[in-house]
């Protein structure tokens, strides 16, 4: 198996800027807590986390613990980059939303579309930063 | 009230560079306005709207001052590759309103030479930036979820190709010049699975730009008249990540408003320019614009049906981004150009169609697999 994914763990990841809307995401990952928002008006999660819902531009949004388990909605090799070869992918929560991320610590050749995938931490100079690695 | 009819395409131009470490940015925006000023038989002291994009660094004030102009109507709305697309369209509003009566639009850059900065983020970026989404890899899972839902192979793909090389053959300044089979494309590299590096466009240095002007003063010109009768755009993104569904572009909203605004469909164009970023950019757009039904796009571009005098529907006729042109990274100008031509009769002749009087120009800016913009223009020859 060809762990391209093994130098992630030198890897230097950009440690994320934060702003008062999502400081509070950055404060749970650093306990390992993956938060997602919910809108107590229409019920509906939504990731990255805004203040008012994307759906009914309630202001009632509440964060909540993610699972962090999920499965692939799609993904690419990139076979080339000045960091090295990555996997980019979009997975998709078992609370409902998708989001952006990358395929870690993984055998890229091996990856499938709906495949089950859970959260893993990555440091940075802050907060971690959460990816996606087979379960 | 539409556009429909409002406004003419009076003068086009291509910048035959596709490499220029000896120019300015600013020198190639100048150098392409006038080409088509005197493609149109204007000058710039008829421009009075002026139209830029992000390839234009620092915006209007200095592109304004740079090329002289003492314009009454400015817009410098920025969507990525498709920019200058929704520029027609909003120049023919400012012309049907009054508010200008020949609008200038200009695509230049040298990505060859000096790279453009990185495009400025959004509320996203502490939670995408580290992820490295490219257009390569952006594209590639577009392609990769294209491929499981609808079974759509790489050999389809590779048709857009081989079909987008047998016309850059006829174009002298194209980029690439030689025929490709489908196998040649199976054979590049791997660059980001599923897209391998035929799958993906040329970068080039140079540019392009428009003349959009009234009725009036397009006849009073020497060109064959070709004036916009259909206009539409649309944006899409994950939204929440409750929307992701990388299978289909903007292009379904912004086509059916483009086509029932002209009223025609997309079976009724002779030609088409269809943004060719990727391979798969073009197969989606197809199946997204209506050309064949969603999930059909593969065996639609199959078997050479987009090679001119060959197939169904002749696309891309200079050899689109694919082989020929992509200045600056941004490829809607170059579709307008040769939808342009193709109605002014005006293309290659071993490419152009017999009585060309419909065509469609459409593109998508910014990346199809993360947040994008589409916009679509039907032109007709009167």
């Amino acid at each position: 198996m060809i762990m391209t994914e093994a130098k992630s763990d030198v890897k230097k990841y950009p440690t994320p800027a934060g702003n008062p809307e999502t400081q509070p995401f950055w404060d749970a990952a650093k306990d390992g807590k993956f938060l997602i928002k919910r809108c107590t008006a229409c019920g509906e999660a939504h990731f990255f986390p805004r203040s008012i819902c994307p759906f009914c531009f309630s202001d009632k949004t509440e964060w909540e613990e993610s699972s962090g388990e999920a499965e692939i909605y799609t993904y690419s090799h990139m076979r080339k980059s000045a960091t090295g070869p990555y996997v980019i992918a979009y997975v998709t929560l078992k609370e409902g939303p998708s989001l952006q991320t990358n395929i870690v610590d993984c055998d890229p050749a091996s990856l499938k579309i709906g495949q089950k995938v859970k959260v893993v931490w990555k440091p940075t100079d802050g907060a971690p930063l959460p990816f996606f690695t087979p379960a | 009230m539409s556009i429909k009819g409002k406004a003419y395409i009076a003068g086009i131009y291509e910048h035959p560079t596709r490499h220029a470490p000896d120019k300015s940015v600013w020198q190639l925006h100048a150098e392409v306005a006038k080409g088509a000023l005197e493609d149109a038989g204007l000058t710039n002291k008829d421009v009075d709207g002026l139209f830029i994009a992000g390839d234009a660094n620092g915006g209007l004030w200095p592109m304004t001052d740079y090329l002289g102009l003492k314009p009454r109507h400015v817009d410098s709305t920025e969507t990525g590759g498709c920019s200058y697309i929704i520029a027609l369209g909003h120049a023919a509003q400012a012309i049907a309103l009054g508010k200008c009566s020949v609008a200038l639009i200009t695509l230049a850059g040298k990505p060859r030479t000096s790279p453009p900065a990185p495009r400025a983020q959004g509320a996203e970026a502490d939670f995408e930036t580290a992820y490295g989404a490219t257009t390569h890899n952006a594209y590639g899972m577009a392609a990769m979820r294209h491929m499981h839902d609808y079974g759509t192979t790489s050999e389809q793909l590779a048709w857009i190709k081989v079909a987008a090389s047998h016309h850059a053959q006829y174009n002298p300044h194209a980029m690439l010049k030689d025929v490709v089979t489908v196998e040649d494309v199976l054979n590049s590299p791997m660059i980001s699975d599923p897209l391998r590096r035929m799958d993906c466009c040329v970068v080039t240095d140079g540019g392009g730009a428009l003349i959009v002007t009234t009725e009036e003063i397009a006849k009073s010109l020497k060109k064959p008249l070709v004036r916009l009768i259909g206009h539409g755009e649309a944006m899409k993104g994950p939204r929440g990540g409750k929307d992701l569904d990388l299978t289909y572009s903007a292009g379904v909203w912004s086509g059916p408003r483009a086509f029932a605004e002209a009223g025609v469909t997309p079976q009724d164009m002779k030609y088409a320019s269809i943004y060719d970023s990727f391979t798969i950019t073009v197969l989606m757009q197809l199946e997204d614009l209506g050309f064949c039904k969603k999930g059909e796009g593969g065996k639609f571009v199959s078997d050479g049906n987009l090679i001119s005098g060959v197939g169904k529907l002749p696309f891309n006729t200079d050899g689109g981004g694919l082989c020929s042109n992509h200045p600056i990274n941004r490829g809607g100008m170059t579709k307008i150009l040769e939808a342009v031509r193709q109605l002014r009769g005006e293309a290659h002749p071993k490419v152009q169609v017999p009585n060309c009087d419909l065509a469609i120009a459409h593109g998508t800016g910014g990346l199809l697999g993360v947040r994008h913009a589409a916009s679509t223009a039907i032109l007709e020859r009167v």
